[in-house]
């Protein structure tokens, strides 16, 4: 619920938004404080598709094609039924995407079990790569931006020496920074003061919403891409760097690709809606899996969700599924129910939303403002973490202006800790020995796979066939 | 511009070398290690060696791959938004979230080109209320709520 109200506001991506309603968790129970979490997310997920259908404004990233098409039938009076294929498409993926999760996790999670630092090291690796190979950017400054990432993530104290590094003698630092001023920071302040420097107006339409039901002819299209949609959410969900954005972006480039009349497309084409709002939700569920099993956060919305569960005291990883099966369970029911009620609720409630949006940004920016601040500083009760926020936000104008990507940043702070300290034990075991990742068959695939993909995007071929995929926006 | 042709890249790639280097330099400080038995200094190392590499690989591409120029850079949004974030973090623990909030308000708005003094204002006492029943009261955060409350 909450999720979907901010995620209908446009201009706040579902990073900030879950940034910003973290701190509102401390006092649940870290099962119902995660739920929470990651119904915000779905939520943040399905609020964005209602705006891009009606104002032609993506409230994230992944709806951004539906606007392609979905704007265009708000314009032909069909935005009802618009909403509603968003909405069953959304529901049936998740479903299905549900049960995978389900179903997967159990063998993955055990497999994890059996790995040792260096392959956990060699899968952090390839988690890397593969999340910024498949984002979009330039790969050169990605890779840069998961390196300072992870320079970020060792500050504070080392674990085995008890060093502490680069605090600049700041008693606060020692203790490490934290995800939620990161993200904050980067994602929440950042994007407002770039909201605010780009002038252009929003377009305001009350296109009157009419007729939610669809005709017989709207369904016999809809069904197969919805289908397809969440066939290839499920599977991109799962790649590192995939999730939802990833998803819709593919889903639409195949709907085009296989439909009969692809003139359609851009013009208010059913298929158009469908499908990727199938697959971001499929891809949107699927990508808990490696952060579930493995405790590799694939983006940044999951790297979020590892900082959520730090702060509750959870490690995240293949023990969650052992050692705190009510939390592991409890998120895959949720995934449901919330799928179900965003269908139940939002339906009837679109003419709300629709009012919200008519607040204007000059009155909402400062709110969102307001909210970051005070959850900062509750975390710990000091000036020094909104201070470093603001650091932070600086610094996240500053890679806007150079279009650096965010994203790749905060999964290297994230990773930082883990990548080091299994390093670390992976060498020690060895002697010393660097070839221990080469020697182990599992650490020597998951590295073979990286710098595979890395090849793949030196390669011209590719490049291009990337490029134009990204180039549908 | 006629030797640098892609100035984004060539500004990102100096601060990526520029990181790079500090943190070498803060990272001489602390006990190497070997391989077997890395000290605290072992990875910030690798990590600096590698930002410098790539960074130099980036600002080198830039003198010869084409890219877009730099954006221009309107100063009031990013000055007014952090420093109105800054007089909170300095202010809400002597004056309490009421005042703290007002103030943030009213000086984050006129980070807008729409600023209205009187609006801003009024949201700014509303989001007072608001924010002392959400997080005060209802999630019993330790934050005072008037001047001098701790």
């Amino acid at each position: 619920m909450l999720g979907t109200l901010i995620g209908v506001l446009p201009g706040i991506g579902p990073v900030a938004t879950i940034a910003m309603l973290l701190p509102t968790t401390y006092a649940l129970q870290p099962v119902s404080a995660l739920i929470m979490l990651a119904g915000i997310y779905y939520g943040a997920q399905y609020g964005g598709s209602t705006t891009s259908i009606l104002i032609n404004m993506p409230g994230e990233s992944s709806s951004v094609v539906t606007c392609l098409d979905g704007h265009q039938m708000a314009r032909k009076g069909q935005a009802g039924a618009a909403l509603t294929v968003a909405a069953l498409g959304s529901f049936f993926a998740g479903t299905v995407a549900t049960v995978l999760v389900a179903s997967v996790a159990v063998p993955l999670s055990e497999l994890a079990l059996k790995f040792g630092p260096a392959e956990y090291f060699s899968l952090m690796v390839l988690g890397l790569i593969g999340a910024v190979v498949l984002a979009h950017g330039s790969l050169l400054k990605a890779i840069a931006m998961i390196i300072l990432g992870l320079l970020l993530g060792i500050v504070g104290t080392d674990v085995n020496s008890g060093v502490a590094r680069f605090a600049f003698g700041v008693p606060e630092l020692t203790d490490g920074i934290g995800v939620v001023t990161v993200a904050m920071g980067l994602f929440g302040f950042a994007e407002i003061i770039t909201n605010l420097e780009s002038t252009e107006k929003r377009e305001r339409i009350s296109a009157k919403i009419k007729g939610f039901w669809l005709t017989r002819e709207q369904f016999r299209k809809a069904w197969p891409a919805v289908l397809r949609g969440t066939g290839l959410g499920s599977v991109l969900g799962v790649l590192p760097g995939g999730g939802a954005m990833l998803s819709s972006f593919a889903s639409y480039t195949l709907e085009k690709k296989i439909a009969k009349d692809p003139s359609e497309f851009g013009k208010g084409a059913i298929q158009g809606v469908a499908g990727p709002e199938s697959a971001n939700n499929a891809g949107a569920q699927t990508s808990f899996i490696p952060l579930l099993t493995l405790g590799i956060p694939e983006n940044a919305v999951m790297a979020l969700m590892v900082g959520a569960m730090t702060i509750h005291n959870i490690q995240p990883g293949p023990q969650v599924m052992t050692s705190n099966p009510s939390l592991f369970w409890g998120l895959i029911a949720s995934m449901w129910i919330g799928n179900l009620m965003l269908v139940v609720l939002n339906l009837p409630m679109i003419g709300l939303w629709i009012k919200l949006l008519q607040v204007p940004y000059r009155l909402l920016y400062p709110a969102i403002l307001l909210f970051c601040s005070i959850g900062v500083y509750s975390i710990n009760n000091t000036n020094m973490d909104i201070m470093l926020t603001v650091l932070f936000g600086l610094l996240g104008v500053v890679f806007v202006k150079l279009e650096c990507e965010p994203a790749p940043l905060l999964l290297g702070f994230v990773l930082g800790p883990m990548m080091e300290e299994n390093l670390r034990r992976a060498l020690l075991l060895s002697r010393g020995d660097p070839t221990v990742f080469f020697t182990r068959p599992l650490s020597l695939v998951m590295l073979l796979m990286a710098a595979g993909l890395v090849l793949l995007i030196v390669l011209p071929n590719f490049r291009k066939t990337r490029e134009a995929a990204f180039q549908e926006e | 511009m006629a030797v640098v042709r892609s100035p984004k890249d060539l500004i990102a790639g100096l601060l990526f070398i520029a990181a790079g280097i500090a943190a070498i330099a803060i990272a001489t400080n602390y006990t190497l290690g070997t391989a077997a038995r890395m000290g605290p200094g072992y990875f910030p190392r690798i990590l600096g060696m590698m930002m410098i590499v790539l960074g130099a690989i980036l600002a080198l591409r830039s003198l010869r791959l084409d890219g877009p120029p730099l954006p221009g850079w309107k100063w009031r949004p990013v000055l007014v938004v952090l420093g109105s974030v800054v007089v909170f973090g300095l202010i809400v623990n002597h004056a309490g979230l009421v005042l703290s909030t007002i103030l943030l308000i009213a000086m984050a708005s006129a980070a807008s080109d729409e600023f209205r003094p009187k609006e801003a204002v009024i949201s700014g006492i509303l989001l007072a209320t608001l924010a002392v029943g959400i997080f005060v009261i209802g999630l019993k955060l330790q934050i005072g709520i008037w001047p001098g409350a701790r």
